[in-house]
């Protein structure tokens, strides 16, 4: 049995809403609402889900950047919760983040070395600087020359570089990945991906890789989490996830997903899916996602469902009461 | 109907001209969808842009070319006789919903204007033109939103009424410039579903630009690749996905994570798009090309014929290409190994 590095535990993340001036309850946005997830050592866990689903607050919560209202977040076993400075200080060297927008996560005042050295000097590891950061940039394939230059010199794809380097810098075991490709085009997301790839098979890393791209989630992901409203709707390794989806939200995603084949793309089935995300302040009762769902039923608006698996592959969860069974034809709203 | 011959599109700026469409021909047959697809920078915005001359003069200017719609030249219309093209003849969607309607103006009065400007009818009949508009984009309760301002829609929602203000003139030809790339994927499913069928509807001709080659396999007929400023390949969409004749082309859907494929490592292409305003000498794609040659990094090849309406810019020939592939794809197989 693998360790898991990471794990979070009915993880919620509310925001309150100001209410009107006499109305003494607040309303909360429900943007991380009861997550419970693993992640093994030296593995990546991919998490889905269109924009609002709270993937980006989950990122952001796992890295310290927020307080969860609830809920627990262990890393290798230990609440990193409620810790002091001192110690998250010190688990902020274990845990780093890289951002989705290289435009605007570099301070445009910066060199390149400068930002890469940046934590190295928060955490007082100043011998052989320069030559440290000079390696990081090899690593990630940024030429020596690159030192002195300032982010706008640089193209997307080498500012992600920038932002990749800057968070390998203190040896970090596990690297919050928040979109970090989708700001890029596809040859140079293609270099990003592979370059994070060979980092973590290097260096032992693991990734928690937040994307609203199915496809490149399965280029890269061990696990695969959907997201919708806060909570989630599928977990499973990825091979059983792509062959094997059974959540009704999960197959709308692939179906959504154009093929770049046109052959292909003419035989295809899709379930295009009506209507549009409800708001996370007023989530639907029972399954957050039937009103939305082509295979809702009654009890679907009056329950919710747990996250539990559907036969005997235990570590395929799904959250659904009417889960899809592989190979029976899924009912398109087209037809 | 619509027929680009040649045009160059070029760009003033402090550090030179920048070449951002040079010297691109293509047409546009009555109903059909052509899809063109690029990386950013490689000039496909800039070229729809030039169709609608909606490019700002200075600092752009069209060296070369013409663009022929109905047998006139627009290039050379007056302002005054653009404006009664645009709209009626050839409409445009954006990609940004966001920033494309005015927010301090309800939905349904930006709607009545656009017919209004197109159509001499009274104002009773625009606003029932508006929301018969609205309900064919797929708005629900059409006639009370037409009461909403912009902020209370959301993005696939402006999506649509963009398409509605697009469609409020009747236009022959929709250019539609990265029209879902803002949008969630299942959301994009439903804009481009819509599309489709309002093509059907009001027999439209479509140009859609877009850099994701799955939105283009599913709704292109035909296809322009474009590669810094040029189109390097033309032709059907299977030309294009199943007899690809350019190394770029090629590279670029082996470079696609995909979920119709294996967990395989991607194939990225090297370097980054060239420079605009310093394009290398011979052909533009030869320093990130994997078959270039000696004669690439001298010679800039023209588009040239690879079959029936199918046409790339490469010096190999289909075979020589073919050939070069084989090679390369044993290479790759050994490497696994």
């Amino acid at each position: 049995m693998p360790e898991p590095i990471l794990e979070i535990r009915n993880l919620e993340m509310f925001f309150p809403v100001k209410g009107k001036v006499f109305q003494k309850e607040k309303d909360f946005v429900k943007a991380v609402n009861g997550v419970n997830l693993k992640v093994n050592k030296g593995e990546t866990l991919g998490i889905v889900g269109e924009s609002g689903c709270g993937k980006s607050t989950l990122a952001r919560t796992l890295v310290g950047l927020l307080e969860p209202t609830a809920g627990d977040i262990l890393f290798e076993g230990k609440s990193i919760l409620g810790s002091g400075r001192k110690q998250m200080h010190q688990l902020r060297k274990d845990i780093q983040m890289v951002y989705q927008d290289p435009y605007t996560s570099l301070n445009p005042r910066m060199k390149a070395g400068e930002i890469i050295a940046a934590p190295l000097k928060a955490y007082r590891m100043t011998d052989n600087l320069e030559r440290r950061v000079k390696e990081l940039m090899d690593r990630v394939g940024l030429k020596a020359e690159d030192y002195a230059k300032f982010p706008h010199q640089f193209s997307g794809g080498q500012r992600q570089r920038i932002g990749i380097a800057r968070a390998l810098a203190l040896n970090p075991k596990l690297i919050i990945l928040d979109e970090p490709v989708s700001a890029l085009d596809v040859s140079i997301q293609a270099q990003v991906i592979n370059l994070l790839e060979d980092l973590q098979k290097e260096l032992g890393l693991t990734y928690v890789f937040i994307a609203h791209d199915l496809s490149v989630i399965k280029h890269i992901a061990d696990q695969v989490a959907v997201m919708y409203l806060g909570k989630i709707m599928e977990v499973s390794d990825s091979e059983s996830f792509y062959q094997d989806a059974r959540h009704p939200y999960t197959n709308a995603l692939l179906s959504a997903i154009p093929f770049p084949d046109p052959e292909k793309e003419k035989k295809r089935r899709r379930l295009v899916l009506g209507g549009e995300l409800p708001s996370p302040a007023d989530p639907p009762s029972g399954c957050v996602f039937h009103t939305r769902c082509p295979l809702a039923q009654d009890r679907c608006k009056m329950e919710i469902p747990c996250l539990e698996p559907k036969d005997e592959n235990t570590e395929h969860l799904v959250s659904c009461f009417y889960p899809i069974h592989h190979g029976t034809p899924v009912p398109s709203e087209n037809n | 109907m619509l027929e680009v011959n040649h045009l160059k599109t070029q760009i003033e700026t402090n550090e030179g001209i920048v070449k951002a469409v040079d010297g691109i021909s293509f047409r546009v047959n009555a109903g059909e969808t052509l899809g063109i697809v690029g990386e950013s920078g490689s000039g496909k915005s800039v070229l729809a842009h030039s169709v609608m001359q909606l490019n700002p003069k200075p600092p752009t200017f069209y060296p070369e070319g013409e663009i022929i719609y109905k047998d006139r030249n627009l290039l050379t219309l007056s302002e005054k006789e653009l404006r009664k093209i645009r709209g009626n003849e050839i409409a445009m969607i954006f990609q940004d919903p966001m920033s494309s309607l005015n927010p301090v103006f309800k939905v349904g009065a930006q709607l009545e204007e656009a017919i209004l400007t197109h159509q001499k009818i009274s104002k009773k009949e625009a606003r029932k033109r508006a929301v018969e508009l609205l309900q064919d984009v797929g708005i629900p309760d059409a006639a009370q939103r037409m009461q909403s301002y912009p902020h209370q829609f959301s993005g696939g929602m402006r999506q649509r009424v963009l398409i509605a203000i697009a469609l409020a003139g009747n236009p022959k030809l929709l250019i539609a410039d990265e029209p879902t790339t803002a949008l969630d994927v299942t959301i994009q499913a439903q804009i481009l579903d819509l599309l489709l069928g309002l093509q059907k509807k009001y027999g439209m001709a479509i140009i859609l630009i877009s850099h994701d080659l799955g939105v283009i396999s599913q709704m292109a007929d035909r296809v322009l690749v474009m590669y810094s400023g040029r189109v390097v390949e033309e032709g059907t969409v299977n030309d294009i996905f199943h007899r690809t004749a350019m190394p770029y082309t090629w590279s670029l859907l082996r470079s696609l994570p995909r979920i119709d494929g294996g967990h395989q490592r991607l194939i990225h292409i090297e370097g980054h798009p060239p420079n605009l305003l310093a394009p290398p000498k011979g052909c533009n794609f030869a320093p990130r090309c994997p078959f270039a040659t000696e004669t690439c990094l001298a010679v800039d090849p023209a588009l040239s014929p690879r079959g029936e309406g199918h046409q790339a810019a490469c010096v190999l020939t289909k075979e020589e290409f073919n050939e070069k592939k084989k090679e390369w794809e044993a290479v790759k197989m050994e490497g696994v190994r």
